[in-house]
């Protein structure tokens, strides 16, 4: 239960901005397999708090795999060896006594680093103010089942909508590229109806401003939907491939 | 200055149905112009804040917007996963707006205001409609329409839902609307920046102060109003199913700058969460309400059965709540459903290696609801319990798959195979800024919205309401109540920040975060959020008492002296600290915390989620005494620490009061 049995060896990025050159600490800490990932670092951070020395900064909020905050690469593995869970769900249970642990930022030109762990991905938010909406004001609703939509569609739009924005994908991939966040946000609103009026122009306004933020082109390598913990399918960036296609072709 | 206060709730005159119409009809409008030159500040971007933010913008107000994540997307709402009610009578089972205003006042105990539920039911099925517009995929039937289920305190379907992950989708939808008002100019958005003052002017809210957190740096923002959408007060508890960022600061700031607080004990306790496993526990992981549509709770009927819940037969389980319960059984309000397991595990009666568990136990529908019904489908002649169970699972997998993945990544069992193991953990709180009808604090121009306010809950609040009413006051309500306040401020200019009142905020902001800086003590803020938690759990938790309350506010206010006087904060308050952030936010609970004791030893009776061991009926139900404290308490903050009490009588004209029976 709540005895510490594991003793880990940590290698930690710190970095103390985004224009410092940073570099791994060695820590050692010991945990319980029931812990989580994030709980095993609140225990190294308290160790460190009594030491009189600098906690590791990392993202973190609502610790039930949701809100996309938390980002961690660990052994080399964006949220980690499990695959389909965030960093907050994985639990010490997934390691052994005695391993030594990486544990570095994401890393990509678009999200630089704030402090150690913690990294900016305004970039995504930026990506959907440019179009990942269906541009409808409040009040312009009609009756929620004035349009059918078949239960096939409303899955698929539903799994594409469940990417949490967490970046894992850019991290994952050799090119830092966004096509996975961006394909899933795109897969969702053109396979509704209400989304379907102004697919075109959202699919070439997203793409832009993901170009424009620096994240890299893709090369089909697959890892960002191998390590996505939503599972968001690879199919989702044959959509928004398609998607841009029709819409240059309409010349938008 | 408790003299000046007099408590306006402002309902609109007429009858109860009418209310509202009449309101919207004949509210002060602002012409699209003047719009453009009226700032409102939002603080928060859960579903509240950005539904608010979002539809505020659209309108033509200039709006700025704040969170402390880093980014609108991230906050707690995210994390809801049952469902949104709306008396949308899709299903044909009875439902009406009259209906959802009902349960919702009888669910809350009856210590909600009436033409709140009553606008809060109404504007439901608006809501509904809104998301779908935006894209938002909710569950649907193989005829393409929307699907719905039950929740508790209900006898029909009315909650609508996107598996376990309604929330999500919900705030996504409003999450979107927003950005795309800050792709079109309309919206400031600030990430990662975190209200730490509001600022009074001649008596009105003019402004926040608010810490960018990255670079340390205290900034200034003027409003023509502030409107909090700050969420709830529950990790005031330390373990909630609350996000670790979840605090109460922006309130309790507004609070100390003269809003009144209201109802602060008022907290929900929900039934269905996975048991603490370890001392180290940060937080505490919610298993959906939904999942009492098809578990059935129970205990083994013998005293340390250690059998396999598995291998115990049905004559020895005790599904408690369909015994005590049978007109509602295992969908009984939160409040309810959490005593009643807290009951068996204190009589001995607990599951687990820490005895403190019930089974929520799902193998029963599994097999005879969902399976029989797929055999019959697929034609299935004469399925062993093998094969029913296997059809079961696929249903129960589409139903609830993500909460049944979580629980098993989190517990390392397997829930389609043994039952789980739930316990009642702190989850909402009612209650929040007192605010009147239009969803104004006492504060002229200060907004409270969603969680953060006190208003249509009552004592108890029921589940897939809390998302209703967030989407209500943000999309429906506070863009016509603004109005009413904003129409007699078209002449007033935008007001430069260098004015006293705004440096004087900044000087208190800047003090407070150099004396944590200062204390250089001993012990982490993490140790202290921990020691506070454990002491509001066992005295103002789901069983409180006379006593104990008292014992609670002195050791409360011990903490709090050995708080000031021990914590260590490292790193710089010039920079990104998490630590400095989160001491902030825990000394604003160790006052909190105190309000909410002398609040649940000031209402001497039980009611919802406010239980008084000593008022309790004979068969253990909760007693109200609607003679006494049938009001809304609204405490005003005084120097030092103090409260003074003040008191808004409830007034019932629609609805029959009656002791809640879910019998």
């Amino acid at each position: 239960m709540s005895n510490s049995n594991m003793n880990l060896k940590l290698k930690v990025w710190r970095q103390q901005n985004a224009n410092d050159s940073g570099h791994f600490e060695d820590y050692t800490v010991q945990a319980s397999p029931d812990m989580s990932f994030l709980e095993m670092f609140d225990v190294l951070n308290e160790q460190l708090i009594t030491e009189g020395k600098d906690p590791v900064a990392f993202d973190h909020d609502c610790r039930e795999g949701i809100c996309g905050m938390c980002s961690m690469v660990i052994n080399g593995r964006p949220h980690g060896p499990k695959g389909g869970v965030t960093t907050c769900q994985l639990h010490m249970r997934s390691f052994n006594d005695g391993d030594t642990i990486v544990v570095e930022p994401w890393r990509s030109n678009a999200f630089p680093v704030i402090r150690d762990l913690s990294v900016n991905r305004s970039a995504f938010d930026r990506i959907i103010a440019a179009g990942g909406y269906v541009s409808v004001n409040t009040g312009n609703a009609v009756d929620a089942n004035a349009t059918l939509i078949p239960k096939e569609i409303a899955d698929e739009a539903f799994e594409a909508a469940t990417c949490i924005g967490c970046g894992a994908c850019v991290s994952a991939c050799k090119n830092a590229s966004a096509m996975l966040f961006v394909g899933a946000k795109v897969t969702q609103l053109s396979l509704l109806p209400q989304g379907q009026a102004e697919a075109s122009k959202r699919v070439v306004a997203m793409v832009n401003q993901m170009d424009a933020e620096g994240f890299g082109a893709c090369t089909n390598t697959g890892a960002c939907s191998a390590e996505c913990p939503k599972q968001i399918p690879l199919t989702v960036i044959a959509t928004l491939n398609r998607e841009y296609i029709k819409a240059k072709l309409k010349g938008y | 200055m408790s003299k000046n206060i007099k408590l306006d709730s402002k309902i609109p005159a007429g009858e109860l149905s009418q209310k509202w119409t009449q309101y919207r009809s004949s509210v002060p409008l602002v012409n699209p112009a003047n719009k453009r030159n009226l700032e409102i500040i939002v603080v928060g971007t859960g579903l509240a804040g950005s539904s608010a933010a979002a539809t505020l913008a659209e309108m033509g107000y200039k709006v700025k917007a704040f969170c402390f994540q880093d980014s609108p997307r991230r906050a707690h709402s995210i994390a809801a996963q049952g469902g949104i009610n709306a008396a949308k009578n899709y299903q044909n089972d009875g439902d009406s707006v009259y209906r959802l205003f009902y349960d919702t006042i009888k669910g809350g105990d009856y210590r909600a205001r009436e033409a709140n539920v009553h606008r809060l039911a109404e504007v439901s099925t608006s809501i509904i409609d809104q998301c779908v517009a935006q894209g938002v995929p909710f569950a649907r039937e193989y005829g393409g329409t929307l699907s719905n289920r039950s929740f508790g305190g209900t006898q029909v379907q009315r909650t609508f839902y996107a598996a376990g992950q309604t929330g999500q989708q919900l705030l996504l939808g409003a999450y979107q609307a927003l950005e795309r008002q800050v792709g079109l100019g309309n919206v400031k958005m600030y990430s990662r920046h975190e209200m730490l003052d509001v600022v009074v002017i001649d008596g009105k809210a003019r402004g926040i102060i608010a810490r960018n957190l990255i670079t340390g740096e205290l900034e200034r923002h003027f409003g023509h109003a502030v409107l909090l959408c700050t969420g709830g007060y529950g990790n005031v508890f330390y373990l909630s199913t609350n996000a670790m960022g979840s605090n109460v600061t922006a309130g309790w700031k507004a609070h100390k700058a003269g809003a009144l607080f209201g109802n602060p004990c008022f907290t929900q306790i929900h039934p269905t969460c996975i048991p603490v496993s370890g001392h180290y526990q940060s937080k505490l992981t919610l298993m959906s309400e939904s999942l009492r549509n098809d578990g059935r709770i129970w205990v083994p009927k013998n005293k340390d059965d250690n059998r396999h819940p598995n291998d115990i037969p049905e004559e020895d389980r005790d599904y408690y709540l369909e015994r005590r319960y049978p007109a509602f059984g295992n969908l009984v309000p939160r409040d309810v459903a959490s005593r009643a397991a807290k009951e068996r595990c204190d009589a001995g009666y607990g599951v687990g290696a820490s005895k403190m568990a019930v089974y929520l136990d799902f193998r029963y529908n599994m097999i005879n609801k969902y399976g029989r019904a797929e055999a019959s489908r697929l034609n299935i002649e004469n399925p062993d319990e093998a094969t029913l169970l296997k059809l079961g699972q696929e249903v129960a997998k589409e139903k609830y798959g993500n909460l049944f993945d979580m629980y098993k990544q989190i517990t390392d069992e397997d829930p389609y195979e043994v039952p789980m193991r739930i316990y009642p953990a702190v989850h909402y709180t009612m209650g929040g800024l007192w605010v009147d009808y239009e969803l104004m604090t006492n504060i002229p121009g200060l907004y409270a919205l969603g969680e953060a306010n006190f208003s249509d809950h009552g004592a108890n609040r029921l589940g897939a309401s809390a998302l209703m009413q967030g989407l209500a006051d943000g999309y429906f309500v506070i863009p016509y109540t603004i109005g009413s306040y904003l129409s007699n401020e078209i002449r007033t200019k935008s007001m430069p920040t260098d004015c006293e009142e705004f440096v004087a905020a900044e000087k208190k902001v800047r003090e407070q975060l150099e004396r944590l800086m200062s204390i250089n003590g001993k012990q982490s803020v993490e140790s202290f959020h921990r020691r506070l938690g454990l002491i509001m759990w066992d005295k103002c938790g789901m069983l409180r008492s006379e006593e104990g309350l008292k014992q609670a506010i002195a050791e409360i206010r011990a903490l709090r002296e050995e708080f000031w006087r021990d914590v260590r904060v490292p790193g710089t308050m010039n920079g990104f600290n998490p630590e400095l952030e989160k001491a902030g936010r825990v000394a604003d609970f160790l006052e909190l915390g105190e309000l909410m004791c002398i609040d649940a030893l000031e209402r001497n009776e039980s009611c919802g989620g406010h239980f008084r061991e000593e008022y309790q009926t004979e068969e253990g139900e909760a007693k109200r005494d609607d003679d006494n404290y049938m009001f809304v308490s609204a405490w005003e903050y005084k120097e030092g620490n103090e409260w003074e009490l003040h008191k808004e009588a409830l007034v019932y004209e629609n609805i029959k009061i009656a002791q809640r029976s879910y019998k």
